[in-house]
């Protein structure tokens, strides 16, 4: 009884801590898929994550948080997209420097909101989500597997990330398939934050993140740029984090293993698993590249 | 030309945003080019920030000639100058002019391995780099702030940092540019990574490893035809990046704090990107725009003390917004394209 308690701990665990991973990876699957790349994720979420617990704060409500994150997270989506389509600016560089920009922007707002140096306050118990988004983003994924593959919008983004010549010949403009791709990428990369600071956490606290962002996209490439597999690659990089907080303070005999040894076990993990197990994986085969 | 309009366009873009923080641009560059550039002290600091730009902007540009984005060298000089404070604690007995010798062979070989093993990944298993650096920053720093707080923790201070390296281990009673700018941490590695900064520009420019490996990045399919190996030289341009990103921890621990502090770098190995990106991935074009950045980084610390809305962090602003201005080129086609629709 006590270990079937355990397990299923341990499961639900693992589901809560893979709730902003799967909506991030989500993000990436549809930006890389159209044919951008997506190194932006990171700040994305980051974004989503601040606006979420700072509206989330003030209306107390998580659901207003989640909305405010959502609309925050198609602005940014959009002006990614304006400067890698519209500016042709390089991709993974632009993405970095995103990334930079909203860790700089955000102390900059709270010190102007709470002058405080990068947190927010906290959200009451009754503010904060019990579990609906590990439900959304579970769903999220059956509606953009179901979407891409059976949809003729679907097929749009496909054909933009794999041969963006024929979808044009075929008059549909690429670019803008990939607008709306990247836009929407913002979007739900934000939801991945905010499931941080509205439902793993009750605040924001600085660089809440710590690197789901690449994760995700480590995920992505492990799931081969796939719907269900990245999924399942998300549960698997979460099963490994819900294992390194529950190992915390292990002993091996009478030697304690040192905690920053089990703190990097989530990315000595995506290390492993993208260097040895994913065999060859295909990318788009547009992706990362300008469209003429 | 263009770039550096891009770098105006971020710079102008950062300081109109503090408009929104209600202080006037205008006051704020001038806050800026004072605390950089007003004092010898001020410069003395500007220099002490320009050394290890200097360095990881060296390191993210050879890896871009062989076709890689090195986004790892943040984790590379951790490993560095963790290596540099434990050869100086660990073994306090050897003399002067050979110990600073060893601990900064020993730092930048080791560093030169955090990169070797990415460069390897990316040959042979065909691993993406950037996201395999960035789950290498972690790792380093992980293993990094162990072995600072276990194996040669600081004895007399509360603070995250380790114990103070042999005194023979610095160099700087010979050091002249640190008595140039008394009271600063600016030191004689400022020369070193000026003469490897011209020493790398000759290796790629002139001698046929360097085309090599320029052709490695540039082509990799047509250097293969040619007979140049593009995996040994994508391993080789990663352990170097590794080794070049090391070179910090001849400016932070052997030349100034002689010690470990957890921390230390305000992102060194990002900044470094931008630096790289400024000057094109030109080792002589790095020099001046590791100046500016350093320049920019030293006054954007300073308005924490001059205003009472702006932090620190305003520094990132700055320097995201000045790495998008450079790499967004594309608006000169942009607007050319708007106006002819018009």
């Amino acid at each position: 009884m006590e270990y079937i308690l355990l397990v299923s701990a341990f499961a639900l665990a693992t589901l809560r801590l893979a709730t902003p991973l799967i909506f991030a990876a989500m993000g990436g699957l549809m930006s890389e898929r159209s044919g951008v790349i997506n190194l932006a994720l990171e700040g994305f979420m980051l974004m989503g994550a601040f606006t979420g617990a700072v509206v989330g704060y003030y209306f107390e409500s998580a659901w207003a948080g989640w909305f405010a994150a959502g609309a925050v997270g198609l602005m940014i989506g959009l002006l990614y997209a304006f400067f890698v389509i519209a500016l042709k600016a390089e991709q993974v560089i632009t993405g970095m420097a995103f990334n930079l920009l909203v860790m700089g922007l955000i102390p900059f707002l709270t010190k102007i909101l709470f002058n405080s140096t990068g947190s927010t306050p906290s959200l009451l118990v009754d503010d904060r989500f019990t579990f609906e988004p590990t439900i959304m983003a579970i769903a999220m994924v059956g509606l953009i597997a179901w979407w891409l593959y059976k949809t003729r919008s679907g097929l749009w983004v496909l054909f933009a990330g794999e041969h963006p010549e024929a979808l044009a010949t075929s008059g549909v403009s690429p670019a803008k398939v990939r607008w709306m791709a990247v836009t929407l990428s913002g979007f739900i990369a934000a939801w991945g934050g905010a499931s941080l600071s509205l439902f793993l956490a009750s605040s924001y606290s600085p660089m809440m993140t710590s690197g789901r962002g690449y994760m995700a996209l480590a995920a992505l490439i492990f799931g081969k740029w796939k719907p269900i597999p990245a999924l399942m690659a998300c549960l698997f990089f979460a099963f490994v984090d819900a294992l390194q907080m529950r190992l915390q303070g292990l002993h091996i005999g009478s030697f304690e293993v040192p905690v920053q040894f089990i703190q990097i076990l989530p990315y000595v993990v995506t290390v492993v698993a993208l260097a040895g197990f994913i065999g060859k994986s295909q990318a788009p085969k547009a992706l990362g590249q300008e469209l003429h | 030309m263009k770039r550096i309009f891009g770098f105006l366009l971020g710079l102008t873009l950062a300081l109109l945003l503090t408009l929104f923080a209600g202080e006037n641009p205008i006051n704020i560059f001038m806050v800026l080019l004072r605390s950089a550039f007003g004092s010898t002290y001020d410069l003395g600091i500007t220099l002490s920030y320009t050394t290890p730009l200097l360095f990881c902007g060296l390191s993210v540009a050879i890896a871009f000639h062989a076709g890689l984005f090195n986004i790892g060298a943040e984790g590379q000089l951790t490993m560095a100058v963790v290596t540099a404070a434990a050869i100086g604690v660990l073994f306090p007995n050897v003399p002067f002019p050979l110990a600073p010798l060893f601990a900064f062979f020993a730092a930048i070989l080791v560093s030169g391995f955090w990169g070797w093993i990415v460069g390897m990944l990316r040959a042979y298993r065909g691993s993406h780099e950037v996201i395999i650096t960035i789950m290498m920053n972690f790792i380093a720093a992980g293993l990094a702030s162990w072995f600072t707080l276990h194996i040669i923790p600081s004895s007399d201070s509360q603070n995250p940092e380790s114990a103070m390296v042999a005194p023979q281990y610095m160099f700087k009673d010979y050091d002249l540019i640190a008595r140039f700018f008394p009271d600063t941490p600016a030191n004689a590695s400022l020369g070193v990574a000026l003469v490897t900064a011209v020493l790398l520009w000759v290796f790629l420019w002139k001698t046929s490893w360097g085309y090599e490996l320029r052709a490695a990045g540039t082509n990799p399919d047509a250097a293969h035809r040619a007979g140049i190996s593009e995996k040994r030289w994508q391993i080789m341009a990663m352990a170097m990046a590794g080794a070049l990103a090391g070179g910090v921890a001849l400016s932070e621990v052997l030349g100034s704090a002689g010690q470990y502090r957890i921390g230390f770098s305000p992102d060194y190995g990002f900044i470094g990107i931008a630096v790289a990106l400024m000057a094109n991935n030109n080792p002589l074009g790095i020099i001046i725009s590791a100046f500016l950045m350093g320049a920019l980084h030293k006054g954007a610390t300073d308005l924490d003390l001059e205003t009472t809305t702006i932090t620190r962090d305003f520094s990132r602003i700055l320097q995201a917004l000045i790495i998008l201005g450079v790499t967004a080129q594309g608006y000169w086609a942009w607007i050319k394209h708007k106006r002819k629709k018009q």
